[in-house]
């Protein structure tokens, strides 16, 4: 089992003629992704390899059935190309887009959280009400946006939607007892290490999903752990989270107050300088002691998180974990 | 606004007589303190201050030690406002979306006052129309004592507050911050002192604000690191550092740290880790001096570990290392990779475990005398 992606979902690509879109719709496709289809406006009709190209999403969506899509559009038309798969249905959207106006990202938002809305209040008309305490409903409806700036999200064997490298995954633990860890991460190198250690030690990963570096992402860590947290196939959770913003202590309270299985978790940029952007739009530490790592760090600990003492030891720190049975 | 001494006399004979408030314009805050600005009440002292703070370097609690030079200084009448509030539009990302601040009490630490007394602090979400409706501007005016039975006051205060959404969303800002705001004694709104954050990524829809970026100054080596899309981030440790990804790159500096070493450098060199690009961020690296040894750690997912490692021997060449170059390769392909690095002939250590390899690369900037 596995959250978001699996065997059976059909995927698109946005901007699929580009350079980096081609390279690795291939790269998805010969990892065994399911890629039904590509978009790129004006190209509608010609074909990569045999992969179809469509000029519109909605075209796109209606041909091949597809409900995920994957984006590499430039920057400055990201955006929209993200505004472009919500308004043709696509349930999942991947944007791998760096460097996309935060302003933008706030409107996308607002346009999902819209669409949403508008999808249950079509239901409740439809069925004239909704159950009370309807747990689906939410489900039926969701949009997601994983992104932007980020790695994409992978379930090892089964589908690979973005830029990470495939192999270095594991899709079975070496013994089947220990059970499979699932992975939510702000970062891109950093994820492939932590994979590549739990891969070296035999510890195969559920569903590995990075939500991106930017300081508005289209879905946030908490969003990813409840899906974790109802997902038979995840026995544990890794939070690969750095500086900056408030995200890694909202999901430490989150995991404290709402979740059984156990989290571990890391935090990169105890060394950053305050004020300084490090890298990625969202890691700069904005005055004060709040965003440092070593808060972090302290109100993770404090909500029973078993947090990773250095980067080099995150794939033993999982182990240790599952090897107890518990929480921290 | 005075830019150069050659300025001062056209500038000075338009101002006519004094006194004045002399503003030194500076991409930072705490510049009161600092003696950044200045009233002159005498014209006879005008050209002497102004002379003074032109070619002086600021150093305030933000900058930090090496302070920023102050380039250009801004004349305005001096005021004594009735009252001085706290205006701002920033980008809350929790809510992930623009949130405005407000306060009746301006010219503080805003910190501060969250921290003491919240209740005095006003904030409202901006929706998804990026304006502010004129409910809040209403709400916005009665909450800050700015309401007044004359109407017109009350709809020129509305626009003010207004506008300012406005500029925060046409101008791409993260950040929006008046303080203090004024309120004059014939009952107007005027910006005392004004900080804008423009998002970086936003930059390209903006030609317009290219004269501030060459405003802040950077080093050559920033520079260069910027024309290169490389993040480069200068620090004062003595190990320079070349990692692949931002998240990997903070995580190796904290372990170098943690292994008792100082990295002189944050630096990102991109997902194509490409012999072009490895060679730039080498000379980047190496252009600070304090630099005694070199960590390279560079995950190989899609870009394969032997690809990297001729990137890496024929960059050393090209800048004719002079330091211990410590490089660790992980991922796809790493033994070829490994043995490139040793067949090379150069002067680097090849280590496969990330703990280890940080390890080796503090010892050797210990060991490393460069000669003075």
């Amino acid at each position: 089992m596995s959250i978001l992606a699996g065997k059976e979902t059909r995927v698109l690509c946005q901007g699929i003629t580009g350079s980096a879109g081609s390279f690795h719709a291939r790269a998805c496709r010969d990892y065994g992704t399911n890629l039904v289809g590509g978009v790129t406006p004006g190209k509608g009709g010609t074909f990569l390899d045999r992969i179809p190209i469509f000029d519109t999403v909605k075209e796109a969506a209606e041909k091949t059935g597809a409900g995920a899509s994957m984006i590499f559009v430039p920057a400055p038309f990201a955006a929209d190309a993200v505004l472009e798969a919500v308004s043709a249905g696509i349930r999942l959207i991947v944007c791998i887009t760096e460097g996309i106006p935060v302003l933008d990202m706030v409107r996308v938002r607002h346009s999902i959280q819209a669409r949403m809305a508008e999808s249950i209040r079509r239901e409740i008309q439809t069925r004239g009400g909704l159950e009370i305490g309807d747990p689906g409903v939410l489900d039926r409806h969701r949009v997601w946006l994983i992104g932007p700036n980020c790695p994409g999200v992978i379930t090892p064997g089964e589908c690979k939607i973005g830029i990470m490298p495939g192999p270095i995954h594991l899709s079975e633990s070496a013994e089947p007892r220990t059970g499979k860890v699932g992975i939510v991460s702000r970062s891109g190198t950093l994820t492939y290490e932590a994979v590549w250690q739990l891969t070296a030690l035999g510890i195969g990963q559920s569903t590995v999903v990075g939500v991106g570096g930017d300081p508005v992402p289209g879905t946030g860590f908490i969003e990813i752990l409840a899906e974790f947290e109802k997902d038979p196939g995840t026995r544990a959770v890794l939070l690969l989270g750095e500086i900056g913003g408030s995200a890694e202590e909202e999901a430490a309270r989150f995991f404290k107050e709402k979740m059984s299985k156990p989290l571990i978790g890391f935090i990169a940029g105890q060394t950053a300088p305050p004020g300084r952007r490090m890298g990625h739009a969202g890691a700069i530490i904005e005055g004060g002691s709040s965003g440092t790592a070593q808060e972090k760090i302290s109100v993770l600990k404090s909500m029973g998180v078993a947090v990773a003492p250095s980067p080099a030891e995150i794939g033993a720190t999982v182990q240790k974990v599952l090897a107890s049975g518990g929480k921290g | 606004m005075v830019s150069r001494p050659g300025d001062i006399p056209r500038v000075l004979k338009k101002a006519g007589a004094g006194p004045w408030v002399l503003k030194a314009q500076v991409l930072t805050g705490g510049r009161g303190k600092a003696g950044g600005i200045r009233v002159v009440r005498a014209s006879s002292q005008m050209k002497k201050n102004l002379l003074e703070m032109l070619g002086m370097t600021l150093v305030t609690a933000q900058t930090g030690p090496e302070g920023v030079p102050v380039r250009q200084v801004l004349l305005e009448k001096p005021m004594e406002p009735a009252r001085e509030l706290y205006f701002s539009v920033a980008l809350d990302r929790r809510l992930g979306c623009a949130l405005l601040i407000a306060s009746s009490e301006g010219g503080v630490e805003i910190e501060t006052l969250a921290r003491n007394s919240p209740e005095k602090i006003l904030k409202m979400e901006i929706g998804p129309s990026g304006a502010l409706e004129d409910n809040q501007a209403r709400e916005l005016l009665f909450r800050l004592g700015l309401y007044d039975s004359d109407q017109k006051k009350s709809r020129e205060r509305a626009q003010f507050f207004k506008n300012c959404v406005r500029a925060f969303f046409a101008l791409d800002a993260s950040l929006l911050e008046i303080n203090p705001l004024a309120l004059t004694a014939k009952g107007g709104l005027v910006c005392l002192d004004a900080k804008v954050t423009v998002d970086d990524n936003a930059l390209f829809r903006h030609p317009e604000l290219a004269r501030y970026e060459k405003a802040a100054c950077l080093s050559p080596a920033e520079k260069e690191a910027k024309a290169a899309g490389i993040s480069y981030i200068p620090l004062s440790g003595d190990i320079g550092c070349m990692v692949n990804g931002a998240g990997l790159a903070m995580a190796t500096m904290d372990l170098l740290k943690q292994h008792g070493g100082d990295p002189a450098n944050f630096l990102d060199v991109g997902g194509g880790a490409n012999v072009e690009q490895v060679t730039r961020a080498f000379k980047i690296i190496l252009s600070d001096k304090n630099v005694k040894a070199v960590f390279v750690n560079i995950f190989g997912g899609i870009m394969r570990c032997d690809v990297i490692a001729e990137g890496v021997v024929s960059a050393a060449k090209v800048v004719k290392l002079s330091v211990p170059l410590v490089v660790r390769l992980e991922g796809n392909r790493k033994e070829e990779g490994a043995a490139i690095l040793s067949k090379s002939g150069l002067d680097i250590t090849s280590v496969g475990d990330l703990s280890l390899a940080a390890a080796r690369a503090v010892e050797l900037s210990r060991n490393h005398g460069r000669t003075p």
